[in-house]
């Protein structure tokens, strides 16, 4: 599979992957999308950079080990439920901040970032499955 | 978008009324092991914090699940709806007195565990997660017993099927993955059966809801499709039940992983299979059970009696605890085959006492195994003099489990027996009382070899052969402690059982006379 090609294309293609991902991601309250969408994008993109530059590259790339990103992503999801406690409203009711900068009104709400933990456990969890998986392939 | 549009009536859709702090209670326990799974997950690497991590989130789990129950015996059944949207449509939590109790039961056995694993699961288990599986876990077992929504339900499920796969290869070593395959093997056939069974409800009845299932199942009669559901759901959770005949997965796996996590497996995963069969053949498909009452009684006494019989022919210790959980769950089956309030109370009792037992006796076989040096009854030997504290520790578990007074399996076996003489089910109270001389031979059995005899197979009477000084920390504190904790719950509800009898009443009564969960859920509104 390292064809010159494949490798000299497969950082730019990754690297657009994880842009669109994350397109998707922040699109997805209203539209087709979302985090366990945008998520599988990204961990794709990942994997297509591990199947060309090795997995010892992608590892490098995103720092923390893929389970870490997932805890993470566990870690947030579950907090984005907690806002409503204290405004003495049941779990996980959305709460929404309309944020001015730059002249546009950026709407901020519980259920993105509800949407930015799917997407993390998602990419860590896929990842760490496709890492493996390529790694086993190479020895 | 989600701005407040004023000429909105949100109250048509959602619940505004402020919800109290006491309520969060509800969800609590899910928020609890999550976001702890997530931390243990976050610091995986550092094998000496972990522990504390999850202790410290596991108490937590443990009182607010105190408080949960607390909160039920108090208000009656409660329910929070996430988001606030009003049920059928929002996706209810509602919580009456079975599903608090079990889940206050499950998480003192996963307290107990955490403990416990601190001794049993090395650097390498900790590394590779026990820790935020067994949080994960909980996460699953405490939403099964929390929610209010069938589909839900099923998520919950996925939820600890998939912690359970983790926990049950941690070590990687060929018969794990060996039992592995074939537990995954079942319990994915099941999940799928619960899967078609809760899309055809879905087709049949238009609602998910089980307070909304409740009401229009009861006017849908019991035969046509409803029945194949009804079947369909059976089937799945005697799977996951391990009830005859499909339990062949439960000995063939639950010996392979380490022993804390076989006594984990071994108290919560049957008995949320139970849990859900008494759900919803008691709450939502009332019409069903009564349907399908003798072929449930059957299943029942055949689990009962090829349980029993198993544990008699087993020599490792574990396989034969394996076979006993069958055999209790046979007994819980009874229960509902019975389908009377106090039938039911009884089976919701014995649960609780199962779980307990269960633990205790697979952390008991871990003890054993460290003072002896095997889990084979031909191996193992004078394990009385190695520790005739711990000798009288096992001798309280086995009579507990066998149903003998004054320990916690006697009083739910009263019950049960009582009950399916009041409704002249003879054939059921027999099997169960059979089932319990039966458990006495073979846990007498295990006594009299491992703790009478002077040492293995083969050793003369009245001879005495040395053996092993166990490595101190195998049996420290770490052990003894979970299994004191668990065995005085034992001996509690065995000597103070009115407690437990009037919650787990409690619980009956909200399967057979559903207005306080339907009014829960619908508050009060005339549907």
């Amino acid at each position: 599979m390292r064809t010159i090609i494949f490798r000299t294309i497969a950082p730019y293609l990754a690297a657009l992957m994880v842009l669109f991902s994350i397109f998707v991601l922040l699109r997805g309250h209203n539209e087709p999308g979302g985090g366990f969408i945008g998520g599988l994008i990204a961990a794709s993109a990942f994997a297509i950079y591990g199947i060309a530059c090795g997995v010892a590259a992608v590892r490098r790339a995103i720092t923390l080990h893929p389970m870490t990103i997932s805890a993470w992503g566990l870690f947030i999801a579950g907090l984005s439920g907690l806002p409503s406690l204290f405004l003495k409203q049941p779990f996980m009711t959305s709460q929404w901040w309309y944020v001015h900068a730059f002249g546009v009104e950026i709407p901020l709400s519980t259920p993105l970032f509800f949407d930015i933990g799917v997407y993390l456990v998602v990419v860590g969890s896929i990842s760490s499955i496709a890492l493996a998986l390529e790694e086993r392939e190479s020895d | 978008m989600a701005a407040t549009d004023s000429a909105v009536d949100l109250s048509q859709a959602m619940r505004l009324e402020p919800v109290l702090p006491a309520d969060w209670l509800l969800v609590a326990p899910l928020i609890i092991t999550i976001l702890g799974g997530a931390l243990c997950l976050m610091t995986r690497k550092n094998t000496a914090a972990q522990p504390k991590v999850a202790i410290i989130f596991l108490t937590l789990l443990v009182l607010s699940c105190a408080g949960l129950l607390a909160h039920v015996l108090d208000k009656g059944v409660v329910t929070m709806v996430a988001g606030g949207w009003l049920p059928p449509f929002g996706i209810a939590f509602t919580v009456d007195a079975l599903g608090a109790t079990l889940a206050l039961t499950s998480s003192i056995v996963a307290l107990c565990a955490a403990v416990y694993g601190m001794t049993d699961v090395d650097n390498s288990g900790r590394r590779y997660g026990f820790y935020p599986f067994l949080l994960l876990l909980m996460t699953g077992v405490c939403g099964a017993f929390l929610t209010g929504d069938i589909f839900n339900l099923y998520v919950w499920f996925e939820v600890l099927l998939i912690s359970s796969f983790g926990l049950l290869v941690l070590g990687n070593e060929r018969a794990q993955l060996d039992g592995a395959v074939k537990y995954a093997l079942l319990n994915i056939i099941a999940t799928t059966l619960f899967l078609i069974a809760t899309g055809l409800l879905y087709g049949i009845l238009g609602t998910l809801n089980m307070a909304d299932i409740a009401i229009k199942a009861r006017g849908a009669g019991s035969d046509g499709p409803l029945m194949t559901v009804a079947v369909l759901y059976f089937l799945a959770f005697a799977m996951k039940a391990a009830a005859f005949p499909v339990n062949f997965w439960l000995p063939a796996s639950y010996h392979t992983p380490r022993i804390v996590i076989a006594a984990v497996f071994a108290g919560l995963l049957t008995k949320v299979g139970v849990y859900a069969l008494l759900r919803i053949f008691a709450l939502l498909l009332p019409e069903a059970r009564i349907a399908l009452a003798d072929i449930i009684a059957l299943v029942a006494i055949v689990t009962m009696l090829t349980g029993v019989l198993g544990a008699l022919a087993q020599t490792d210790v574990r396989r034969l605890l394996g076979y006993l959980v069958i055999s209790g769950i046979g007994s819980m089956l009874a229960g509902l085959a019975i389908g009377t309030t106090p039938a039911l109370a009884g089976a919701i009792f014995y649960a609780v006492h199962s779980i307990l037992v269960m633990t205790a006796l697979y952390m008991a076989a871990g003890m054993m195994r460290a003072l002896g040096g095997s889990y084979s009854l031909r191996e193992l030997g004078g394990l009385y003099r190695a520790s005739p504290a711990f000798a009288a520790v096992f001798l309280m578990l086995a009579f507990a489990v066998a149903g003998l007074p004054p320990f916690s399996g006697f009083w739910p076996k009263v019950i049960l027996v009582d009950a399916a003489l009041v409704g002249g089910h003879g054939w059921i109270a027999g099997a169960i009382l059979v089932t319990g001389l039966l458990t006495t031979i073979a846990v007498g059995r295990v006594w009299i070899y491992a703790f009478w005899r002077g040492g293995p197979e083969g050793t003369a009477d009245g001879q005495l052969v040395a053996f092993a000084v166990p490595a101190p920390e195998a049996v420290g504190a770490n052990v003894w402690l979970p299994i004191g904790v668990l065995l005085g719950l034992v001996v509690l509800l065995g000597v103070q059982p009115e407690f437990m009898m009037q919650v787990s009443g409690r619980g009956a009564s909200t399967l057979s006379e559903p207005m306080g969960y339907l009014r829960s859920v619908f508050g009060g509104v005339a549907r």
